[in-house]
């Protein structure tokens, strides 16, 4: 048991975030994740989901508090160093984000791409991802020519590439019928045996049940609703070890 | 420390290829066909400047305004003779007859001597700048030796030419700064507006690790490349009419418009203005996208 104690990545500490002068949208928010966990994160619409995954993958700074990731203090990290623990984060968007003008490939060879691998190296790791989502013969299809199913599964696809350490979803069943959320799930919960760390977002209480292992944290008015009765229950133990480092 | 062009065939996708925003080039074009005509002229006015207060501005015309032609000869070589033991003066010339004649010929027609009218005798002298420094002592020596003489000092009559031409070199200069601004200022709104189109694909590279640098030099060498292409296509226009405007200037024959040519070393400083203009147009993106994202998280 001892040698397969989890760790903890993410802290959060009196977390609080304020856009502008307005009302706080997170207020004194704490949390831990350990390594290896399959995190929900619900609450109803506007409760400041997507401002906490935000902070998590650090596209923003929160107005006050502690965060640490991978150990270290994000809050007070040199703009200079952001890049480094992107790299270790996937995200898959609410609006999925894909580059317009770049065919289904080379949205998901971006992350690759961004860390330098070298373009005859490239292909391999992409066509698997691609057939890893069903999509192997949509390569070469734009976004715009890609149903709304098809361009979620090309966000993950490029979410999971780098071998992200933490895999962030935000919302991500939000317009897809129940049969394609079921998949989706599906292929979270094989990345999670795979070691990824997952943090899913959604208002859907339908998909808490499907992953039995997961753990729920519930936001409501910028709040951890009960923080530390939806987090009692110890991470359920990876199956496959330690998450993989980014390949590059 | 990477070149300025230099970006990996990797980096090279992340953007679409293909050309950043349609009338770029055309008005860095513009730009640098007016920047390399107003250079051109700075450099000729600079050239012609030169020359006039560097071969001529020393130099002094003698008359000899005597109705008599035997003293009229005689004065000219007592002048010419004190002249030449003179010291400081680097050479004398004695304007021939026949040149004077075709001076003065459309004033008084062809047939001035046979008609009685008296035409003096003119003699160049070049001084060096010292002794042109004291040249009223100069004069005082050939009034001595010949009373009929007339010194004109040439730097007197060249000096409100000269001062034309020190202010247009000064025009032409500003000319030249106030273009390369505007050339720099346009790369400037380019690059925004580039960003502001690729905002979207620029913050989801941003939120993948990639680094300031990595972002910008997408766009450096997309400008870099618009601002060479726009800045040949100006530069050869510019060329052309330069040419054209030459062949015009010899046809004219003007010594004093003779001397408003390019030297070589003036061509090479034109050809350097689109390569600058590449590059600073580089240097101006990149300093530009770094000052955008520098903003973002
Ligand atoms: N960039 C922003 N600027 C100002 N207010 C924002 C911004 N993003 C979110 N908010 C506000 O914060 C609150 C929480 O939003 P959000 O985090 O998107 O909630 P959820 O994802 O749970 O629906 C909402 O009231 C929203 O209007
Ligand atoms: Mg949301």
């Amino acid at each position: 048991m001892a040698a397969r104690m989890a760790t903890t990545i993410v802290q959060f500490e009196n977390v609080g975030l304020r856009y502008g002068t307005g009302a706080e949208t997170l207020s004194d928010v704490s949390f831990s994740l350990d390594g290896g966990g399959f995190y929900f994160l619900t609450g109803p619409s506007g409760a400041g989901k997507t401002s906490l995954l935000k902070l998590l993958y650090l596209a923003q700074r929160p107005s006050r508090g502690l965060i640490r990731l991978f150990d270290e203090d994000v809050v007070t990290l040199p703009r200079d160093r952001l890049p480094g623990f992107r790299r270790r984060i996937g995200v898959v968007f609410q609006d999925f984000r894909l580059v317009p003008h770049l065919s289904a490939f080379d949205n998901i060879a971006l992350p690759l791409r961004v860390a330098g691998v070298e373009e005859d190296e490239l292909a391999t790791p992409v066509n698997e991802m691609l057939a890893w989502v069903g999509l192997s013969d949509r390569a070469s299809a734009r976004p715009a020519t890609l149903s709304g199913g098809e361009q979620q599964r090309v966000a993950i696809a490029r979410a999971v590439i780098g071998r992200p350490e933490i895999l962030i979803a935000d919302e991500p069943t939000g317009n897809v019928d129940p049969e394609m959320a079921a998949r989706l799930l599906h292929l979270f919960d094989a990345l999670n045996k795979l070691g990824t760390t997952l943090v899913v977002a959604t208002h859907d209480i339908h998909l808490l049940s499907r992953v039995s292992a997961a753990q729920l944290m519930r936001l409501e008015g910028g709040r951890l609703s009960d923080p530390t009765g939806a987090l009692k229950n110890p991470p359920r133990e990876p199956h496959m070890g330690k998450p993989r480092k980014p390949s590059a | 420390m990477t070149l300025p062009f230099a970006a990996s065939p990797a980096e090279r996708r992340l953007l679409t290829e293909g050309r950043l925003s349609g009338p770029m080039p055309w008005v860095i074009a513009i730009m640098m066909f007016l920047t390399v005509l107003a250079a051109a002229g700075g450099l000729a006015l600079n050239h012609a400047a030169r020359n006039v207060t560097g071969s001529i501005a020393q130099r002094i015309t003698i008359q000899i305004v005597e109705a008599n032609p035997d003293l009229r000869e005689q004065q000219t070589r007592a002048a010419m003779a004190a002249l030449s033991a003179m010291e400081g003066v680097t050479a004398v010339n004695r304007v021939p007859d026949a040149e004077i004649e075709a001076l003065i010929e459309p004033w008084i027609g062809g047939a001035g001597e046979e008609e009685g009218i008296p035409v003096p005798t003119m003699i160049d002298a070049d001084l060096t700048e010292e002794a042109h420094d004291r040249l009223e002592t100069v004069e005082e020596a050939i009034i001595a030796a010949a009373p009929a003489a007339r010194v004109d000092d040439h730097a007197q009559f060249l000096a409100p030419l000269a001062g034309l031409i020190g202010s247009l070199t000064w025009l032409a200069l500003a000319l030249v700064l106030l273009t390369a601004s505007a050339l720099a200022a346009s790369v400037i709104l380019a690059v925004r507006a580039a960003l502001n189109t690729h905002r979207g694909t620029i913050e989801v590279l941003h939120l993948m690790g990639a680094t300031d640098i990595q972002i910008a030099r997408l766009f450096q060498r997309r400008i870099a490349l618009d601002a060479l292409l726009g800045g040949t296509i100006g530069f050869l226009t510019a060329v052309i009419v330069l040419l054209l405007l030459g062949q015009r200037i010899g046809a004219v024959g003007s010594e004093l418009l003779g001397s408003a040519t390019l030297p070589p070393l003036a061509w090479l400083l034109l050809i350097l203005l689109p390569i600058i203009g590449a590059v600073v147009s580089t240097l101006v993106a990149r300093f530009t996208v770094i000052g955008v994202l520098k903003k973002m998280l």
